[in-house]
């Protein structure tokens, strides 16, 4: 059963009078529980379909059906209540907030839910034992290696309990040893927890982890050195 | 409430210059408290002064001109006029020059005139058969300990026919003032005018103004007219009016009092203004990755514009809080130490009011572009750093 469906998807920015094709008609069909590797060579637009999967920008043109819902036509204000509760969102640089202990950082999409303080802070804790960091939650990112930071992103990404993961590059940042962990704990995720996952990566190691690769080239899908319609 | 964690760990996201810039707001309100509280005494001073059967005249260009004394039988003179007194101002000092004592010399029956002022038989007596006698206030004679019986020398601006400017007076009363809004005038100290007139070396026979009780006040801007008419075109013309009318007068000067603090407040707060803006201006700047991560979890650019104004409202708060309540401790102290002959209101309710709503206001002030910044920041954008 197909999660998330993609059709025609074009994105073009404009930037003064330059203009640039970043995706041109891509389809694209993803199942539930399936986990995704998207690789292609820098400017093939592997992080501008990420970010539209993810609801974080707009298509120039095409559709995007998520579940049965069409993002592509939600409004900001909506789009941001969607992304709340289906995406979970991993970045290569961790993104979290300095000034927030690891418990915090990942009781921060549990904000916009009606739980209480005590229950979100169950539930942060709860994510947290389960990216093996229970032990970490009062530290803040600065105290954590880059793989605990990563860790508890991932924690933060799937607090909300979303049906999608995706992640922009989650090991790009890390060593080999901390990329096998994060990348093993992504797995597990999508294996145990049916989390469907896709992951931009430039690494053909990590992309191993995932059930199967797209490539991207110039913003159109390719497979095998040949372009998909 | 539940996003107050995030705002307060934004806010002392940098701490030495988020605790820089709570010092500023703090300095700003414990001014706003001080000044205010001096302005809010000159603004309610007038309240409840009665003598609503008594005229005063004075010179006609300024207060303190000098008159000739013998306008007091041509006043009396004049209908509906039942009794006129004189009395003369100079300024003294005790022991040091900052101990000011104000000097007020009254005629013999100037007293009867206020009979709301207390002041024990024997006292008066004493004070009307003393030439050198003097009534001290409460508050004077608490100030500097004095006591019946006690010589008080007072270094004055006075100048006496042998040249010295000190007067020595003998403390034979203390009078009372129960009227809230005149206890300050407990701070005087009362002497005969004749002892004045004689040791003087120059104005010779002369008093600051009148006081002058009439059968009714209905009739006052007949008598005041006539009273004024009296001295017209000569080098002494005079203002009479009633004693509330007087008081009204110094109060509008009093407003000026506003004007002034007003003024600096406009000046401390623009500055505060400009200070803060600056300083939520670059933590958000800072802090554009953050915002863009936010909005990528799911908050909405209302919330994030929220969550930016919350933090800017917060420090203004935070340093309001502690600059209004480091000035209510500040005046009580001076209260406590000093008494009411100072000018100041105690930093009540109202005052806290005004301040917490200035620095709601300000806080939303210097939010609102930071804010808006926040709340237009495109994720993709800012998550690439354009």
């Amino acid at each position: 059963m197909n999660l998330i469906e993609i059709r025609n998807l074009s994105k073009v920015y404009e930037r003064g009078v330059q203009r640039v094709e970043a995706l041109h008609h891509v389809n694209l069909d993803i199942t539930k529980d399936d986990f995704v590797a998207l690789m292609g060579p820098s400017g093939s637009g592997k992080t501008t379909l990420l970010n539209l999967i993810g609801g974080l920008d707009s298509p120039t043109d095409g559709s995007i059906t998520i579940n049965g819902s069409r993002i592509d036509r939600l409004g900001e204000s909506a789009l941001a209540k969607w992304r709340a509760s289906n995406v979970g969102f991993v970045f290569q640089f961790y993104n979290l907030l300095p000034m927030l202990s690891a418990q915090k950082n990942v009781e921060l999409p549990l904000l916009l839910t009606n739980l209480s303080s005590a229950h979100r802070k169950r539930n942060a804790g709860i994510a947290l034992e389960l990216v093996g960091l229970g032990d970490r939650a009062a530290h803040k990112p600065g105290e954590l290696s880059g793989g605990q930071q990563q860790r508890v992103a991932i924690a933060r990404a799937i607090v909300s309990d979303p049906a999608i993961l995706v992640c922009d590059e989650p090991t790009g940042d890390l060593d080999r040893q901390s990329a096998v962990d994060v990348l093993t704990l992504l797995q597990q995720l999508n294996r145990n927890h049916g989390k469907t996952i896709i992951m931009v990566t430039h690494d053909p190691k990590a992309a191993e982890y995932a059930n199967h690769t797209v490539h991207l080239d110039k913003g159109s899908l390719v497979e095998a050195g040949e372009v998909l319609a | 409430m539940k996003y107050l964690p995030l705002i307060w760990a934004a806010l002392f996201r940098r701490k030495p210059r988020t605790v820089f810039t709570l010092l500023s707001v703090l300095a700003a309100f414990l001014l706003f408290g001080l000044l205010d509280s001096v302005r809010s005494a000159f603004m309610h001073a007038g309240e409840g002064i009665p003598g609503a059967d008594r005229l005063v005249t004075n010179g006609k260009i300024r207060f303190g001109l000098p008159l000739p004394r013998s306008l007091q039988a041509d006043i009396e003179g004049v209908p509906g006029v039942v009794k006129a007194s004189y009395g003369s101002f100079f300024r003294g000092t005790y022991r040091d020059p900052k101990n000011a004592v104000p000097i007020e010399a009254y005629e013999e029956h100037y007293l009867d005139l206020y009979p709301e002022w207390f002041i024990a038989a024997d006292h008066r007596e004493a004070f009307r058969k003393t030439r050198t006698g003097a009534l001290a206030g409460e508050i004077l004679a608490k100030k500097y300990n004095w006591k019946v019986g006690d010589r008080i020398p007072l270094q004055t601006n006075m100048t006496q026919m042998d040249g010295s400017d000190t007067w020595t007076f003998d403390l034979v009363g203390i009078y009372r003032i129960d009227n809230p809004n005149l206890k300050m005038m407990e701070g005087i100290l009362y002497m005969n005018w004749e002892y004045l007139d004689e040791g003087r070396q120059s104005g010779k026979g002369t008093v600051e103004w009148f006081t002058i009780q009439v059968v009714s006040l209905k009739q006052a801007d007949p008598i005041s007219r006539a009273i004024d008419a009296i001295s017209a075109n000569s080098d002494h013309e005079t203002k009479t009016q009633s004693e509330m009318a007087l008081y009204a007068e110094w109060f509008r000067r009093f407003a000026d009092v506003g004007l002034i603090v007003g003024s600096i407040m406009g000046a401390v707060f623009f500055t505060l203004v400009l200070l803060t803006g600056n300083v939520m201006a670059q933590a958000v700047r800072e802090r554009i990755s953050e915002m863009a991560i936010l909005k990528t979890i799911g908050f909405t650019a209302r919330n994030v514009m929220g969550l930016v104004l919350g933090e800017s409202i917060l420090l203004l708060l935070l340093g309001a809080v502690l600059g209004l309540a480091l000035a209510t401790a500040a005046v009580a102290g001076v209260r406590l130490r000093l008494g009411p002959t100072v000018p100041m209101s105690p930093v009540a309710g109202t005052i806290w009011l005004r301040g917490l709503i200035l620095a709601s206001i300000i806080g939303l002030s210097v939010g609102a572009m930071p804010a808006l910044r926040g709340m237009r920041l495109r994720i993709v954008d800012a998550l690439s750093g354009r």
